[in-house]
Order: C-alpha cells, then structure tokens, then sequence
C-alpha cells in the first residue's frame, strides 16, 4: 500500500504519471513530493510507486 | 520624527529578545508576488525586523486590488514593487528592501532568489504557484519554502492551516477554497493566510521547525 495524501491507496507497481492521470489531476497545478523528495515533472513516468512509499500531490488552486 | 536605527533596533529586541532579533535582523527572505498575500506578508515581516526583504511583482496597483492587498488610492498605477517599498520603508525604514519588477519563471527563478534563507510564494495564479513550488524545491535544494493554496471566499478563518509538508516545504491555506469558485477574495481570511505564512517564517528563523 502507498500514503498518498495521508491515506492508504493500492497504488504499488503503478508510476506516479499513471496515479496523476487517474486521479485527474492537472499537471501544470501540482507539486509531488515522494518520500519528502520533490519528484521532477521529467520523472512522473519512470517513478515507480512501491508498498511503503508516500506519496504527497498539492494542487494548487487560485487566489492570493 | 523617525527613530534611529538603534531605538529601532532596541524596540525590536525588547518585544522578541535579543537572540532571536539577531537571527531575523540577519536573515534575508523572498517575497514572490506582491498582491493580497505578499503585501501583508511583507508588512509582517518588515514590522518583526527582518534584515533584508526581496520582493518581486512585474504588475501595477489596480483599484480592484484596494479591498485587499496594502496600497492606497493615491498608487493606482504605481509598479506595486515601487508602492510596497514606500510603503515598508514607512512602517520599518531599516529594512533593507530589493525589488524586481519582473514575472517570475522557471528560467529567473534561480538568478531572483538564490540570495534568500526564505522563499514565500504569494501567486494568485495556480500555475504559477506550481511552478515555483517545483522550480524552487527541484533547483533551490536546502532553501525554505512557505506557499499558499486556497484562501478565497467567505469560509471560516480556522480553515486556514500550515502544513510542513516535507523539511523545507510548507503551505498554508485551506487547500480548496478557489477564486473564481467562491465569492471571491476577502482582506481578512487572506491576511490569515498571509498571516500564517509569515509567521511561518519567523518560527523557522526561530529555529521552531514544526507546525
């Protein structure tokens, strides 16, 4: 099982790319962090979720 | 008449102790965005003597910014990096003050702020928020970063939390109330969202690392 945003999900063995899209986030209005590790918009297909992990998607939204 | 540096100095030290005044007269904090957020956080942090302030905002003063953000009537038009200085250097004139008016992006990020101890994000715009955030945390590695998410509308105030997210990364915000979905943005759950953010800053200085 993965954290992801302070709840367990089964996500092991899917890519964080594969998580966002599913989730429906919008890519340009997020921030992942893995672990406590900021996760490069370059890495989110190749970062690969594993049992243990946590996963934290911001999204931003408007205003300020 | 204005007080000399050393009442200042004095004034300071006396409502927050000599070692901590020292370390918020030494530090240097960044202030990204100069509108409803950055200009009370700006204020906050000038007003508790922090030594230098680097403030960036590439807009003008507009008069649908009046009901919240800290410029008067008489700066419509003014760059709001030109009417915030004014403005602090009236409140705290020892505050050394920075500006740039300038857009921030992926490719100034690093140039703008490398110079800072703390980096406040107060966009309004959700891209740009999450440009920074990854711009910053990917490329700034060891610097502190205070965002902002979700402040509009007319909810409670108590919605407004900070989040350290991971070492170096916190947000404040209610995380979803959205401008645009709500009734828009008012002065004073904004200020506690500005509010929060600078105090934020100030436990880190501090050395208070937790929420």
């Amino acid at each position: 099982m993965v954290i992801i945003n302070g709840e367990k999900v089964n996500a092991d063995g899917i890519t964080v790319e594969q998580y966002i899209k599913s989730s429906d986030y919008n890519t340009a209005f997020i921030a992942v962090e893995l672990n406590e590790d900021i996760v490069s918009k370059a890495n989110y297909a190749s970062t690969v979720l594993k049992d243990g992990d946590v996963l934290e998607v911001v999204n931003f939204v408007g205003g300020g | 008449m204005i007080p000399n540096k050393n009442e200042m100095i004095a004034a300071y030290e006396a409502r927050h102790g000599k070692e901590l005044q020292k370390k918020l007269s030494a530090a240097t904090v960044a202030v990204c965005g100069l509108g409803g957020l950055g200009s009370n956080i700006s204020i906050a942090l000038s007003r508790a003597g922090i030594g230098k302030l680097i403030l960036i905002d590439f807009d003008k003063v507009d008069i649908s910014n009046l009901h919240r953000q800290q410029y008067k009537a008489n700066q419509i038009g003014l760059p709001k990096t030109e009417a915030l200085s004014c403005n602090l250097s009236e409140i705290a004139p020892y505050t050394v003050v920075e500006t740039h008016c300038v857009k921030i992006t992926e490719e100034n990020a690093v140039d703008l702020l490398s110079g800072a101890d703390i980096i406040c994000e107060a966009f309004d715009n959700p891209q740009a928020k999450a440009m920074l955030a990854n711009t910053v945390l990917e490329k700034l590695p060891g610097k502190f970063y205070v965002g902002a998410s979700g402040m509009a509308g007319i909810g409670s105030t108590n919605e407004i939390k900070t989040k350290r997210l991971s070492k170096f990364f916190y947000l404040c915000g209610d995380g979803v109330s959205e401008v645009g979905k709500s009734e828009g943005l008012f002065a004073a759950r904004v200020m506690a969202c500005a509010a929060h953010q600078a105090h934020t800053v100030i436990r880190i200085l501090a050395g208070q690392y937790d929420v």
